[in-house]
């Protein structure tokens, strides 16, 4: 399969620390990567860089073939690149469908912006009804828990329509309850997109999973099916071998 | 719905006010239109956009002088040279006067000078991510230079003076009531049609779109959009605002001159709009007329008092009502309807 | 050539006072995001303070002036942070407003007390004329100017690098969460600041009683330029605030010479836009992660 996604010898510094020290990962067109790592490995790092938002010291980002460093990060999404937040950021003042609509005209020429929105496009219904915010769609978004500030930030994702996903820790803070939803939308948008997502999550991992790249110290430590990862005696080291309490967390 | 009825009250007042008031009562409140005019720019640039602008004085000054240059050319003497020139030694008209005798050159320059010059200050600002504090410094440092930049050119600009002694606005006669009553109706109108035009803006995507940058400015660009953009077409609108008002009140009060531009002036048109509540167009627009129209009482009886006053307004509002009258309003008819329902949902 | 040497000392007292003025604004700024735009009547009240120990004391009223303007100063400071700033913190547009109000309530005291009119404070005779040096006609008080405020920058630069108080402002300006939680009491830091950047803002006001009249509106005509300063510096960097004064006050002073004064101070503006198109943040910028 075509990759979509090509990083080569990414390298990012921070006041002379390596956050990323030459990172490769390809991503092949309909995949669901997951991204783990301890704390501080750098994969929130790689992601801000995919999307522009941190520079490289050296290496290049390719997507469909096109060059992304460099490019200003809503070019980026311009290109169909996507990404959700650690801590999911909406817009709390606006309501819930005004948060989705605005993420769906991100093409809207000046024109049409400037014109007022008239009911929800079948788009923007279809991203609450994945979502599970149809009950909610007129409250302002800050009213939201967080599990549900997370889903709202998906269905953003999902009217934008990008060609590649990047989801930074999608459960990180949510209960059991709302884990299990949102494997099941992670399940539902990896049929029909190209996903990467980081998670910590061993259980969430194990479920979920299918082809994993392990980071750590800013370097890739490891690839492979979600058995080989859990069987690799380093990863194992650096990551599963440490306190179960701290590897969950 | 009862916003819509307090418009249509509120146009009644301003076609009933010719009516009532005496010609001078009359022209003083044009005078407080044109302020609500640029206070309505501000509030869609500070309240919606999150841009505090300091400098909307330097857009008021270039809509006043575009238009004060071109009514000077039409009562130019002789060798075709407004009067100021002439006292100060001018014998050629500057080239930077000569497109102004063109009437629509004249009338374009009002709003596409301001708008061209915020436009590209935006620009240069927003692009290189400055924004908060930052900006509303460099706006600031904009009026200053500005002012002193129209007091050094006398030749040129009138200095100190200014740009004065009006009689005629077009066809107008300014010295006749009856003039004075059309050029209120027309500011009266450049009012309305302003207010209505911001709303629609606030209320379309775009409004969705600036309240967004507004609060979060890095996540809209993971949207998608450009957020420089977005904010460097909303200070130049609310420039363009600020200069159509600085053009009416070249016939309202009969002078465009540097003191009404400062650093101060600038800062004095935020005070009604922070009164009013910046993030209501009419709070802003209400809160405008009011201020002026406290700074005229006092300054007939009480000038020093002033200066307490607006200072004493400006930390009274931001301690005590920081969203103004409007959001006080607003907070005391939430508890109001609130109270029936709310719990069940959320 | 001998006009452009001459024109350094003045470009330099430019800067001196500047960075006397542009020091407290910085700290303030930086380390609470507050824009205190009634900085500038703090000034006011140093000059005014040095005026009335002229008639008080007499001949060599300038030395005491410089302490007792320091602490005047230092204390309205203290007091405007401890009335309202402290309710304003992460509000700095609001700051700034409120500030302003407060500086026109100041200013029109300022009238009421002494009177519109400008007042004079009369130099000391030691600071009257000036020296030759190869050539270079330096006028006594730019050059005692100059010295004050490299004395004064000494001692921040002392204050932050070596005294207890000084390292906890330091930590707080880079990052008030973490200092918090490390035990700093960050509100005091707060205060200590805020008496530090006033008192500065007063001996600056006396400095300026050397080389023109005192009025209410002496510290609107120096707030702008001191605020663009900061900006060029960069926020809470004591370096950047000199370097940026350094460049601004040599401009204005040379820019004025060249052009004229109304061209210089729209020529430095424009130069200040362009310098943020290549350093955004400044000459000396504090880096940290954005959105997380
Ligand atoms: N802007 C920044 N400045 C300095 N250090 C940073 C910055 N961003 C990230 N880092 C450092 O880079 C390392 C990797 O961070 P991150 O990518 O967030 O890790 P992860 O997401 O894997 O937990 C960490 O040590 C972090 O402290
Ligand atoms: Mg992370």
């Amino acid at each position: 399969m075509n990759p979509v996604l090509e990083v080569r010898g990414l390298r990012v510094v921070f006041d002379g620390f390596a956050a990323l020290d030459g990172v490769d990962l390809t991503v092949a067109e309909g995949e669901l990567r997951f991204l783990i790592g301890p704390n501080g490995a750098g994969k929130t790092t790689l992601i801000d860089v995919i999307t522009g938002l941190t520079r490289p010291a050296a290496g290049s980002v390719r997507f469909d073939g096109v060059e992304l460093v460099g490019l200003r990060e809503h070019r980026v999404v311009r290109l169909g690149v996507g990404r959700t937040f650690q801590t999911a950021a909406v817009f709390e003042e606006l309501s819930v469908v005004d948060n989705l609509d605005l993420a769906a005209g991100f093409r809207l020429p000046l024109r049409s912006l400037l014109r007022r929105r008239r009911g929800i496009s079948d788009e923007v219904a279809a991203a609450l009804e994945t979502a599970g915010l149809t009950a909610l769609a007129d409250r302002p978004a800050g009213v939201l828990s967080h599990g549900q500030r997370q889903w709202l930030e998906i269905g953003m994702l999902l009217v934008q329509r990008p060609r590649l996903l990047l989801l930074d820790e999608p459960v990180a803070g949510m209960s059991r309850d709302e884990r299990e939803r949102t494997g099941g939308l992670l399940e539902r948008i990896a049929r029909t997109h190209t996903v990467v997502v980081v998670e910590h999550d061993m259980e969430f991992l194990r479920r979920y999973a299918r082809e994993v790249t392990v980071l750590h110290q800013g370097r890739v430590l490891r690839e492979g099916s979600v058995a080989e990862v859990q069987d690799d005696p380093r990863v194992r080291e650096v990551y599963l071998g440490r306190s179960k309490g701290e590897a969950v967390t | 719905m009862s916003g819509r009825i307090s418009l249509v009250l509120c146009v009644v007042l301003l076609a009933v006010a010719p009516l009532v008031l005496s010609p001078f009562r009359l022209g003083l409140l044009a005078k407080y239109l044109c302020f609500a005019i640029v206070a309505v720019g501000i509030a869609l640039a500070w309240g919606r956009g999150g841009m505090l602008t300091l400098g909307q004085g330097v857009f008021f000054g270039l809509g006043g002088y575009a238009m004060g240059m071109h009514l000077k050319l039409r009562e130019a003497g002789p060798a075709g040279l407004p009067d100021f020139m002439v006292w100060s030694g001018v014998e050629e008209l500057p080239a930077l006067w000569k497109p102004s005798a063109n009437p629509v050159f004249a009338l374009a320059a009002v709003v596409v000078l301001p708008g061209l010059v915020a436009f590209l200050l935006g620009l240069l600002v927003f692009r290189q991510r400055v924004r908060g504090a930052y900006f509303a410094i460099l706006s600031q440092a904009l009026a200053a230079a500005f002012v002193i930049l129209l007091v050094g050119r006398q030749g040129l600009t009138g200095g100190t003076n200014g740009l004065t002694n009006f009689s005629r606005f077009f066809a107008l006669d300014l010295t006749d009531p009856g003039g004075r009553r059309v050029v209120y109706a027309i500011t009266a109108a450049a009012l309305v049609l302003t207010y209505l035009a911001v709303k629609l803006v606030v209320r379309s995507r775009f409004g969705a779109l600036l309240v967004a940058v507004r609060d979060h400015e890095d996540r809209v660009r993971f949207l998608g959009y450009d957020p420089a953009l977005v904010k460097t077409i909303t200070f130049a609108a609310s420039a363009v605002v600020a200069g159509l008002a600085g053009a009416l009140f070249v016939p309202v009060v009969g002078i465009i001159s540097p003191a009404l531009l400062g650093v101060v002036p600038s800062l004095e048109l935020l005070v009604g709009v922070a009164l009013g509540g910046r993030f209501s167009l009419a709070g802003a627009v209400a809160g405008a007329i009011a201020v002026n129209y406290a700074k005229t009482l006092f300054s007939e009886d009480f000038p020093e008092g002033w200066l307490y006053l607006q200072g004493g307004l400006f930390v009274l509002v931001l301690v005590f009502a920081p969203r103004g009258l409007a959001g006080v309003v607003e907070a005391a008819r939430d508890r109001f309807r609130r109270r029936p329902r709310e719990e069940v949902a959320g | 050539m001998a006009a452009l040497a001459n024109q350094l000392p003045i470009g330099l007292s430019i800067a001196a006072v500047l960075l006397l003025i542009a020091l407290g604004l910085t700290f303030t700024f930086g380390q609470m995001g507050v824009v205190n735009m009634a900085h500038g009547e703090f000034i006011m009240v140093g000059a005014y303070t040095a005026y009335l120990l002229q008639g008080a004391v007499g001949g060599q009223s300038l030395l005491v002036a410089l302490p007792v303007a320091f602490a005047v100063a230092g204390l309205l400071g203290l007091l405007l942070e401890w009335s309202l700033i402290r309710r304003f913190y992460g509000r700095p547009l609001d700051t700034l407003l409120l500030t302003w109000g407060v500086s026109l309530v100041l200013q029109q005291l300022a009238r009421d007390v002494f009177g519109a009119p400008n007042v004079q404070v009369t130099a000391p005779a030691w600071l009257v004329g000036g020296v030759d040096v190869l050539g270079v006609r330096l006028p006594h008080n730019r050059v005692f100017i100059t010295a004050l405020a490299a004395l004064c920058v000494l001692g921040v630069g002392l204050y932050l690098a070596k005294l207890p108080q000084g390292r906890r402002m330091r930590a707080v300006v880079q990052n008030r969460e973490l200092a918090a939680c490390s035990g700093i009491a960050t509100g005091r830091v707060d205060r200590s600041t805020f008496l530090l950047g006033s008192g500065l803002a007063g001996v600056a006001g006396v400095a300026l009683t050397l080389v023109g009249p005192v009025g209410p509106g002496l510290g609107t005509f120096y707030i702008v330029d001191a605020f663009l300063v900061v900006v060029a510096g960069g926020l809470g960097r004591l370096r950047g605030a000199v370097l940026a004064a350094l460049a601004l006050g040599f401009l204005n002073g040379y820019l004025e010479f060249w052009t004229d004064a109304s061209l210089a101070k729209v020529l430095v503006f424009v130069a200040v836009i362009a310098f943020l198109q290549i350093r955004p943040q400044g000459m000396v910028a504090l880096r940290g992660r954005s959105l997380g």
